[in-house]
């Protein structure tokens, strides 16, 4: 059995080995996901987002274990930040998820962000498919944590939750523009604590004034539920919520929407890096020099040398109009 | 274009002390140095130990021990990732560990033995001289048995 059968019959050093080689964009990677896509498709993916200490690796523990009590298999991505100086990184995401350990129905894996910004790294996707495939029922996401920036989720997830904890105001304030358009659930965790039926209130408003989405046959009702992860209460309700949620996008026409533009975006930016990889294949260092120089003593326009390039790789404007045209 | 093999370690605190100082130095040392390393934190069973080193597929485990459990421990460790096929992932220790031990956790395959006063650099550059040379290459899997289902402890672990 080669590596990708071994995944799919449920073998986690192959599974494990395959994150690897995906991370590493290893040579036969794409050979592999191109394998496993049809096997992928199935698993509800859940993405964790809020600010670093509001306690999404703890949330994220709890969900599991709620999840694990239904009998669903959940697989764990957990991204954190890789040092843009050295490129080493700490991940520390398993600390707080050390009652999962043990448990043969789940998978947790630490990736680094390898210089990715948006809070994911470059192929927490195809990781994310890779145990997808592997049968895993849900698989959960959880991002760096640095706030603002992190819209990849919605672009790798089917449901968003953004955690948020009680005297943050400020910080749902400073967040609310990108936030509140990714949100499906809004989560208020440590809400043990004084302050978290206002941070509820504040988002209910914020909610209100902002909802401005178009009107739909059936709309989902972004719930803000309040949690305390390390206590182990609300996380029930939660775990309802994310799968009523997927109930949702199915029902909805959703789900299909999201898979076009998934796949839609997936295949353009494979498209680009391929055709980037064959024109640097056939220009060499010096011409494209000279090509640069021509265009700042402008002897020559951008749009010319463009257009001179596709043709050189048999994309000249002759190439995509059609007959009749 | 590949990457190149970005070296992942797992830092390990197992047994029951919970002075995780030495682990940290060597945890962010490793991290200058531009490798991944997981960090676990302590009371850190085998079964933990191996488990995180297969899910995360790290080239290297480091354990960093002070109790004095180490010939409990160790064994158990290395008994584990053979029992699951695993035998490409360095195996390190550090702490205190008595001069008359060492032979015998050298005898497990568990290598370095880093005593208080290790320069960083010295482990830093241990781990980059002694990984698997299959996995620098990212092979698709140095060992081609395919590793025995959970055991059945492991599954009543779970259960709880």
């Amino acid at each position: 059995m080669d590596i990708v059968e071994r995944l799919l019959a449920g073998d986690r050093r192959a599974l494990a080995r395959m994150v690897t080689l995906i991370e590493n964009d290893a040579p036969q990677a794409r050979e592999h996901l191109a394998r496993l896509h049809p096997h992928s498709g199935r698993a509800q993916i859940v993405g964790v987002t809020g600010s670093p200490g509001a306690g999404k690796s703890t949330l994220v523990m709890q969900i599991v274990r709620d999840l694990r009590k239904q009998n669903k298999k959940v697989g764990v991505v957990a991204v954190d930040p890789s040092s843009p100086f050295t490129g080493g990184a700490i991940l520390g995401d398993r600390i707080r998820m050390q009652e999962l350990a043990g448990d043969p129905n789940v998978f947790i894996r630490s990736m680094a962000s390898r210089g990715s910004l948006g809070g994911l790294a470059a192929s927490t996707r195809d990781v994310v498919r890779a145990l997808d495939a592997a049968g895993y029922d849900l698989v959960v996401i959880e991002t760096v944590g640095a706030g603002q920036a992190e819209v990849e989720i919605v672009r790798a997830a089917h449901t968003v939750l953004v955690v948020t904890v009680p005297g943050m105001g400020d910080d749902i304030q400073a967040l609310k523009a990108g936030i509140l358009e990714i949100a499906d659930i809004f989560v208020v965790n440590k809400a043990d604590r004084p302050g978290a039926d206002q941070a509820v209130a504040e988002l209910k408003m914020l909610l209100g004034l902002a909802w401005r989405r178009p009107k739909e046959a059936h709309p989902w009702h972004i719930p803000i539920l309040k949690t305390s992860a390390t206590q182990g209460e609300g996380i029930s309700e939660l775990v309802e919520a994310i799968l009523k949620h997927r109930v949702f996008l199915s029902e909805s026409g959703q789900l299909a929407q999201r898979s076009q533009r998934q796949a839609q975006s997936e295949v353009l930016a494979l498209l680009q890096h391929e055709l980037l990889l064959r024109l640097q294949a056939s220009v060499d260092n010096g011409e494209w020099q000279q090509f640069l120089d021509a265009v700042v003593e402008r002897e020559i326009s951008p749009y010319e040398v463009a257009d001179q390039l596709a043709r050189r790789l048999g994309l000249g404007h002759e190439a995509i109009s059609r007959p009749g045209d | 274009m590949a990457e190149a093999h970005k070296i992942r370690v797992l830092v390990a605190k197992p047994g029951l002390d919970g002075h995780d100082r030495g682990a940290k130095i060597i945890a962010r040392a490793l991290r200058d140095a531009g490798m991944e390393v997981i960090y676990t934190g302590i009371r850190q069973t085998p079964q933990m130990i191996v488990e995180a080193a297969i899910q995360e597929d790290v080239d290297a485990i480091m354990m960093s021990i002070l109790s004095g459990a180490h010939m409990a421990i160790f064994p158990k460790v290395m008994e584990l990732l053979r029992e699951q096929g695993v035998d490409d992932v360095l195996v390190m220790a550090g702490g205190i560990l008595p001069d008359e031990d060492i032979p015998a956790i050298e005898a497990l395959g568990i290598k370095g033995n880093f005593g208080p006063g290790t320069p960083t650099e010295e482990i830093i550059e241990y781990v980059k001289t002694h990984i698997h040379p299959s996995r620098l290459a990212d092979a698709p899997l140095a060992n081609t048995a395919p590793a025995p289902t959970p055991t059945a402890q492991q599954s009543e672990q779970a259960a709880n």
